[in-house]
């Protein structure tokens, strides 16, 4: 069935997360959709199997304009979506899982339904015991039974949403195989990842997307490096570099190994020097948020040691880290950063050292006017930090980092802000490393992280590049590790 | 409050009051619906509460324990605590009271000492008991509202088990409680009324304290931090849940203390219901305040004249007394409907 999205809107707040999208998927085809996290390409995915509206354009599938409101509506007209994590229900049988979402009477007809499931499983070579509970299986073997179950529902078009993530080399074969099978019958299939091998060894055309816009269709043979540079756009202007010697105060990390229910992280050693920027670059996910939480103490590594300058951090609670100025800024600003309901005023005082029993709150404002006036928070002493933007949040929680921080801790520092805010905010970020505290970001912008960074760590399902110097990696080179080539 | 815009206040006043419209209306069906004329049952309540002098110290001396109970729980329900536990807590202040003045009832310390030693024993009575439910939470991660309902019931069984056990009354044990202190156990009161002016001190102090905790320190603030945003409190520093175990201590401190007044100053004995619901009834308080605590006494006083108030409908009108709890539970709950309605039409 032949897919066209026609200048497809969706804003989610003040993120433009659809801009104009326009895409054709020819019938019998494998479509890839190559971005980063956040570019967009969920979004649409969702917008065509109907589990979100666009705010304006049309959809049509062979030429018809659809409307599709509803995922039901979807996989009444065709659509099927496989999504990231398998929406099916495991404490039940496979069968049952596939009378779930079929329209019949009271009494299901499961021994028919044996049968057509036998029948429609050996066309692909797959073999689930249909009378199996469902967490029994692998994470590929329910991917199977996911597409089996789409497909007995009457899906022609059939979207799977990072479908390699999770199975062994063997069921990626087999799941490409059996999507090859399915587009020679005349599906569509829509493929989204953000791995650039997969897209490149699957597809008939790729579409890449970035931060909301397609930005370029790519026909093969395909050139990595041209995939990359649309994926992650080119870099601007790099800032002239400072050299950092090992100070007494350094943060060093020696054979560390993080551990937690879905990933390992083996055998880091690191050494941040006073001043020096590191950044973490690869896919969300992929570790580098277990990574930042063990430097701040959150997590207790399963090895290694941790010390900054010389004083042995390993095992102490998060209090000692906090104590050795150790500072740690969240992604979730809301969630982790900031309380709900109490103001400014009362943020700074609470991020001060206690000073007697009673608050001297003419002290105490007069403290927040100039923080507010020092960082540029649109926002009085009394405002709610719920009442402010994500940017003078982001900018109030910097405010309230102690003076002096040895290292500094940052989840996605400028997520969700203007330019001009974010320049703003590194601005003063570098004018601590002068003073010599360390940092250690995340951000899954590449720009960012080469324009700031002295030094990068490229982290890949678990895994932890040597650190590259930022100066000789470009963002070709950058984009290739996080897509796992070089690993 | 503070940053509300003018226009918003006034809105918020006028669902406020609406609420309070609602409740008596509500009351007056129910009434209507038990066959009570509801003019005459509002009047009886209003000259039951404030037609006497004895009757207005009365209200007083209901508004001693419930001051107590409502000072601790703004504590806790500021640090994001549901602390059902109160009453259990209430209840082993005026053991630990019973206990200690047992005791030392035979020695030849002068009375006065003996009764302060009473009112620290309720305050550790209520600390132990609070501390309890907070370990539980902290510890062997047991919902403070479960841990809290238990001890509870435990509480009344300890009661009951004590009464009818090893404290019964010479002969036979029954339900009006264990022996009567000696008058010079009782906590003097103003001649000719039940008020001890020394019990209403505690409470106008308890909540006093309460408020400038809340209001003016480090304490108080980190507290709400706690309440609001756990996990932003512990990453910013604070030691969550010393603070919590802090709170629990301290609305037990202050429950023991309305146990051990219930015992010193109102019943001068260990009887079956001893909290006499006041735990219960200071949550509605906080609850009817949004945990303001300069709200908290007037609106206590409030409810402590509806108890006074209703005491003599059974006799007079031949209805239950219960009916002031019908108002004031449907006051609480009017009154937070109408700020759901509020929230949900000025949201924009």
């Amino acid at each position: 069935m032949k897919v066209e999205l026609i200048h497809i809107h969706k804003h989610f707040g003040a993120v433009h997360a659809n801009n104009d999208i326009n895409l054709t998927v020819e019938s019998g085809k494998i479509q890839g959709i190559l971005g980063e996290n956040g570019a967009g390409k969920s979004t649409l995915m969702k917008i065509l199997s109907g589990y979100i509206q666009a705010d304006s354009g049309e959809i049509r599938l062979d030429g018809t304009p659809v409307k599709i409101s509803s995922p039901s509506d979807a996989i009444r007209l065709g659509i099927g979506m496989l999504h990231q994590d398998p929406l099916d229900f495991p404490p039940m049988r496979v069968v049952d899982n596939l009378l779930i979402g079929q329209d019949g009477g009271l009494f299901p007809n499961r021994r028919e339904v044996v049968r057509a499931f036998n029948e429609l499983q050996s066309q692909f070579g797959f073999s689930i015991d249909p009378y199996a509970y469902v967490d029994t299986l692998t994470v590929g073997e329910r991917q199977q039974l996911e597409i089996l179950r789409l497909l007995w529902l009457g899906a022609r078009v059939l979207i799977l949403d990072e479908p390699t993530t999770g199975i062994s080399a063997s069921q990626k074969e087999k799941l490409f195989e059996t999507l090859r099978k399915l587009a020679a019958q005349g599906m569509s299939v829509i493929f989204v990842s953000h791995k650039l091998e997969d897209v490149e060894f699957l597809c008939d055309r790729i579409a890449v997307f970035r931060k909301g816009e397609l930005v370029g269709e790519v026909d093969p043979p395909y050139v990595t490096d041209e995939l990359v540079k649309l994926m992650f756009g080119r870099v601007i202007s790099l800032e002239e570099k400072r050299r950092y010697e090992t100070c007494d105060v350094s943060f060093h990390l020696d054979h560390v190994t993080i551990e937690d229910y879905r990933l390992q992280i083996r055998d880091i050693n690191l050494t941040v020097s006073c001043g020096e920027v590191i950044g973490l670059a690869g896919m969300e996910g992929s570790g580098q948020v277990q990574f930042l939480r063990t430097c701040a103490g959150l997590i207790r590594p399963v090895a290694g040691e941790i010390n900054l300058g010389g004083r042995r951090l390993t095992g102490k609670p998060y209090r000692a880290f906090l104590e050795a100025g150790i500072a740690y800024v969240p992604a979730s600003r809301m969630e982790e950063g900031l309380i709900p309901g109490l103001s400014l005023t009362e943020h700074f005082i609470l991020a001060e050292e206690q000073n007697g029993f009673f608050i001297n709150f003419d002290k105490a404002l007069a403290t927040t006017r100039q923080r507010i006036e020092d960082f540029n928070i649109k926002g009085t002493p009394v405002s709610t930090v719920e009442s402010l933007s994500g940017g003078n949040q982001q900018r109030a929680l910097l405010a309230m980092l102690r003076q002096p921080v040895n290292l500094l801790l940052l989840e996605h520092p400028t997520r969700g802000l203007d330019i001009e805010s974010a320049i703003w905010i590194w601005g003063k970020l570098k004018e601590r490393c002068k003073q010599g505290t360390s940092i250690i970001f995340t951000s899954a912008d590449l720009e960012e992280i080469l324009q700031y960074s002295d030094r990068i760590l490229v982290f890949y399902g678990g895994k932890v590049s040597p650190p590259l110097d930022a100066e000789s990696t470009t963002v070709e080179q950058l984009g290739q590790l996080i897509g796992g080539k070089g690993f | 409050m503070t940053m509300m815009k003018t226009s918003s206040r006034w809105s918020g006043i006028g669902f406020q009051a609406l609420a309070v419209l609602l409740a008596l209306a509500f009351t007056t069906v129910v009434m209507l619906i038990s066959g009570a004329d509801p003019l005459q049952v509002y009047q009886n309540i209003i000259t039951g509460a404030l037609g006497s002098p004895t009757k207005v110290a009365d209200i007083l001396v209901a508004w001693t324990p419930l001051l107590l109970a409502t000072a601790g729980l703004l504590l806790t329900f500021t640090a994001g605590l549901w602390n059902i536990g109160i009453e259990g807590q209430i209840t082993l202040g005026a053991i630990f009271t019973t206990w200690a003045l047992r005791v030392l009832q035979p020695t030849d310390l002068p009375p006065t000492l003996i009764m302060a030693v009473g009112f620290l024993a309720g305050a550790l009575g209520g600390m132990f008991w609070a501390g309890l439910v907070g370990l539980l939470k902290i510890f062997g991660n047991v919902n403070e509202i479960f841990g809290g309902l238990g001890l509870n019931f435990v509480a009344t069984a300890l009661t009951i088990w004590l009464i009818f056990g090893p404290w019964k009354r010479p002969g036979v044990g029954s339900m009006s409680g264990t022996e009567p202190f000696p008058l010079e156990l009782w906590l003097p009161t103003l001649p000719g009324f039940r008020l001890s002016p020394l019990a209403l001190a505690m409470g106008i102090i308890a909540i006093a304290i309460v408020y400038i905790l809340l209001r003016g320190t480090y304490f108080g603030l980190r507290l709400k931090a706690v309440g609001r945003n756990g996990r932003a409190a512990f990453l910013m520093g604070i030691p969550t849940t010393r603070y919590m175990l802090m709170a629990f201590l301290l609305c037990g401190l202050m429950a023991g203390l309305a146990g051990a007044t219930q015992v010193l100053a109102v019943y001068h004995r260990l009887i079956p219901s001893i909290s006499s619901g006041y735990g219960f009834l200071g949550m509605m308080v906080a609850m009817l305040v949004n945990y303001q605590a300069l709200w908290a006494a007037p609106v206590a006083l409030f409810f402590a004249a509806l108890n006074i108030g209703s005491i003599q409908l059974p006799i007079v009108l031949k209805l239950d007394s219960s009916l002031s709890g019908v108002l004031q539970g449907s006051l609480v709950l009017f009154v937070l409907l109408m700020d759901g309605v509020r929230r949900r039409l000025t949201r924009s």
